[in-house]
């Protein structure tokens, strides 16, 4: 049986359909939408909270989205080891519901940022990377606030626990200053949880699947989470 | 009945992008004497309540909750008993 991905849409989430064009056409598996009214996440073996503005971002992005109907069974699910993947606006409304540490603020020079990006894969054992053959991976980014913050103590805990599965790099792989497109902290584009089920990512691999595009390292991101269901 | 007024501010560890952006422009009008600018949010609303401690309570727990991320934020509040909303 395919494995099927559930992908939670909210009032304004915005990449919701490219998610399901890559899990489904690109890839071939199993996808279906999941209303954010919804109490069920319909027999989903991965969940994507896409990118977008749910809600309009108001107040805080990702602040009113984790109070969705849904979200309560997404919880459930992350918390009883299920694989969740939050992507751009989705990684925000993982912070804000605390399944992962930290917060987003406003990139540091205020501008919504559209580009490729390079990434390094800090940690190629995960359930989010173990297919990824390359240590440096180009996606896209595209976001206003995806500069990631979190208390000193935090970001020592995330980097001893190997959390730190992303970050933004030169085309030669260096963390440095220059590479960092909003101000987060260490240059991090995304993290996992303790527990390695839930990742967290600012920029988009559904936009890095279909080849027509060009580019097709996002690919290795759903890959990899595939294969580590079919090992459980 | 009370009124409620919540306002919420950027902890001053927290970089405030918002907050330099408009102090950038307060330089170029001229206001130079203007420094430290944060920029923080302002909220309003009612709470059908008939005891103050009740009323605070749900405040407190509305602001906690949902409308401030502890992390980076710190929210101060006010109640005032009114008639009616």
């Amino acid at each position: 049986m395919k494995p099927k991905f559930g992908i939670v849409e909210f009032p304004g989430s915005n990449c919701d359909h490219d998610a399901y064009y890559a899990v489904k056409k690109v890839l071939g598996y199993d996808a279906e939408f999941l209303w954010h009214k919804e109490t069920s996440i319909k027999n989903s073996d991965v969940i994507i909270l896409p990118g977008g503005f749910s809600y309009g971002d108001y107040l805080r992005t990702g602040a009113i989205a984790q109070f969705s109907p849904v979200m309560e069974e997404v919880v459930n699910f992350a918390n009883n080891g299920g694989i969740v993947i939050g992507i751009c606006n989705g990684f925000q409304v993982l912070l804000e519901l605390g399944l992962l540490p930290g917060v987003m603020i406003q990139n540091e020079k205020l501008k919504f940022i559209c580009k490729d990006v390079f990434l390094k894969v800090n940690n190629r054992e995960t359930t989010f990377t173990n297919k990824i053959d390359k240590e440096i991976i180009k996606i896209p980014i595209a976001h206003g606030e995806g500069n990631y913050f979190a208390d000193d103590e935090t970001l020592k805990s995330l980097k001893a626990n190997n959390q730190i599965v992303f970050e933004y790099v030169n085309e030669n792989g260096d963390v440095d200053e220059k590479s960092n497109p909003n101000g987060s902290k260490l240059n991090i584009a995304g993290i996992i949880n303790k527990q390695g089920n839930v990742l967290g990512m600012m920029p988009h691999p559904e936009r890095a699947c279909d080849s027509i595009l060009g580019n097709t390292d996002g690919q290795q991101i759903f890959n990899s989470i595939v294969s580590s269901l079919e090992l459980v | 009945m009370y009124k409620a007024t919540v306002i919420i501010k950027t902890r001053p560890d927290i970089l405030d992008p918002q907050g330099k952006a408009a102090e950038q422009g307060a330089k170029l009008l001229g206001f130079t004497n203007v420094s430290k600018t944060r920029i923080g949010k302002y909220v309003e609303f009612f709470v059908n309540s008939s005891n103050r401690s009740d009323a605070e309570s749900e405040v407190k727990e509305y602001s906690e909750k949902l409308l401030s991320n502890p992390i980076m934020e710190d929210f101060e509040f006010e109640l005032e008993e009114v008639n009616e909303a």
